[in-house]
């Protein structure tokens, strides 16, 4: 019973920082209609950003700098790609992403390096034994990942206050069914979309340094944010605690699956079984658990 | 004429409007719409009715086209380099063709979203709520609805609620009626009349429905192939033969087939 239960917490903990990233996509995605490939590239940038800042100051003051970054990063965004944009298919903004990802990528290593940078929060690495009188030998855990998926819960909880609750969070999702409509009554799109930028920037951060933490700034801090899309699938492209959900159960999933079924079919399954699970959710519920369905009238 | 001599709330000048700086849509259109005024605009498909109100409201540059010549005044100031935001604010809202409500969002929440320009506390807004709800008491039933699931009538009922919910001087009403049964139609109509006399909303309405549109509106103006080819006080528009003619299929020898129709266009065209 132990060795299970820490295979289901380690794949808890993973799938929290999944989840972390995905809420960057969702945001996005949920307030203006399009699918935001940079995200992982902010979020390695807004990590770099906060790795290199830290080094030479207190972490609150970097954090709100990186936070600045972020937000400037956000208006850039909006005045020189999406202001052009307006009112185009979705596919063209979503091609667009795909320039700012590279964009954001070369810049963040040209400014703040290209080496791996690490971040030191300061918490216990030891992992911990509890209830080690229930299990023989007692269930090893981090504190730092209790750390992370304490964050990602404050976060979800108060985005999805946010956009159910507020009227600007209303109005993201105004524009997301309808860019002209939402015009047409008066919200200014191009704050809307420095909002929901610089708030997917300020999740970009908290991913980047809850990754950072554990991996080290580096390149594939972006890469992170491929796994990051089964999970999207999987939770609904518009759903807030779908990306909790999905991030959790790839998490589970890929731990459960490498650990009981690796050994029958050959290892390596961590790294695809994601994907596979985000193929057959498209087939089944391409809506995913928690998403919109499509309105069409008949 | 006594209509045109009261003050005008809006005025537009003689506009022109490019779309993709090549496809030439409006040619000069003027026109004006006094302070508690219904006025249409009439024309066929592609005539540009469309495009005028979307000049006024300042959506066109989302759909790449621009006023090149003219101006468009609103109680005497030019509007026309203001965002769709800020004429909200200043009391012009557009009701876009098609509807265009937020389909995941229930339909209260679509209202709520028409007072997003306003800092208005949760008590006027709660007040604005249930007037509009008064006016349309059908969306008070539907009000947990998501939009996109409520018919086409209830739609539109609550595209024009939203934009009342700003507080609006002046409603421009794209295509009221379309895809609408009749019925459906004449509780819009009514609907808007009972705006305009009871809250004092002015109206600049575009409609292929000529025959409806004539009856509510006191001014109107034909539109055909980006010009302004006609103007009266409604009344007289709808006892002129031209008119009755073309736009609502009647004449002294009674019903025409469709081909004559377009003899007849083609001959005006030729010589205007």
């Amino acid at each position: 019973m132990g060795p299970l239960i820490e295979v289901v917490l380690g794949g808890l903990m993973a799938g929290v920082l999944y989840s972390l990233v995905a809420l960057g996509f969702v945001l996005i995605y949920k307030a203006s209609g399009v699918f935001n490939f940079a995200q992982g590239a902010m979020v390695l940038f807004a990590a770099l950003a906060f790795a290199r800042f830290s080094e030479k100051m207190p972490m609150p003051v970097a954090f709100v700098l990186a936070m600045g970054v972020m937000v400037l990063m956000a208006w850039l965004v909006e005045r020189l790609v999406l202001r052009s944009l307006v009112n185009q298919e979705g596919i063209i903004l979503f091609l667009a992403t795909f320039g700012i990802t590279y964009f954001i990528e070369g810049l963040g290593q040209l400014i703040f390096g290209s080496d791996i940078y690490p971040i030191d929060l300061g918490l216990p690495k030891e992992p911990k034994i509890i209830l080690e009188d229930t299990f023989q030998g007692g269930i090893l855990i981090n504190i730092d990942d209790l750390l992370a998926a304490a964050v990602a819960g404050a976060l979800v909880l108060s985005l999805a206050l946010f956009f159910q609750k507020t009227g600007t969070g209303r109005a993201l999702r105004a524009v997301a069914d309808d860019h002209q409509a939402a015009q047409s009554v008066g919200i200014p799109l191009n704050r809307i979309w420095v909002i929901v930028w610089s708030v997917s920037g300020f999740v970009a951060l908290v991913a980047g340094i809850v990754w950072g933490s554990k991996l080290g700034v580096q390149f594939s801090l972006a890469l992170v944010a491929l796994k990051a899309i089964p999970v999207v699938i999987l939770g609904g492209f518009t759903s807030v605690p779908g990306a909790i959900v999905g991030g959790l159960i790839i998490g589970v999933g890929e731990k459960l699956a490498e650990v009981y079924l690796g050994p029958i079919i050959g290892g390596g399954l961590e790294n695809w079984f994601a994907y596979g699970l985000a193929l057959v959710f498209l087939m089944v519920r391409p809506e995913g658990l928690f998403g919109e369905r499509h309105i069409d009238r008949v | 004429m006594s209509v045109s001599n009261a003050p005008a709330l809006l005025s537009v000048n003689g506009i022109e409007v490019i779309y993709n700086h090549v496809i030439l849509v409006l040619k000069g259109v003027s026109l004006s719409v006094p302070e508690g005024g219904i006025v249409a605009i009439l024309g066929a498909n592609g005539a540009g009715k469309t495009t005028t109100l979307r000049a006024v409201s300042n959506l066109l540059r989302g759909e790449r086209g621009d006023v090149t010549k003219g101006s468009i005044e609103y109680r005497g100031e030019k509007v026309h380099q203001l965002s769709p935001s800020d004429l909200v604010k200043r009391g012009v809202i557009q009701v876009m063709e098609g509807r265009h409500c937020f389909g995941h969002l229930t339909v209260e929440e679509n209202l709520l979203t028409g007072a997003y320009t306003r800092n208005a506390s949760k008590a006027d807004i709660a007040a604005d709520l249930d007037k509009v709800y008064s006016y349309f008491p059908r969306l008070k039933t539907r009000r947990k609805a998501q939009a996109g699931y409520t018919s086409g009538g209830e739609q539109q009922m609550t595209a024009v609620g939203r934009a009342l919910m700003s507080r609006p001087k002046m409603i421009l009403l794209d295509e009221p009626s379309m895809g609408l049964a009749p019925q459906i139609v004449e509780e819009i109509f009514e609907i808007v009349r009972d705006l305009n006399q009871k809250e004092k909303v002015s109206f600049l309405l575009a409609e292929q429905n000529t025959m409806v549109a004539l009856r509510y509106a006191d001014f109107g103006y034909i539109l055909e192939n980006g010009r302004v080819v006609m103007e009266g006080a409604a009344k007289n528009l709808a006892e002129n033969e031209d008119v009755k003619e073309f736009y609502l299929g009647v004449s002294k020898a009674g019903r025409k087939s469709f081909r004559d129709v377009k003899h007849y266009r083609r001959r005006k065209r030729w010589l205007a």
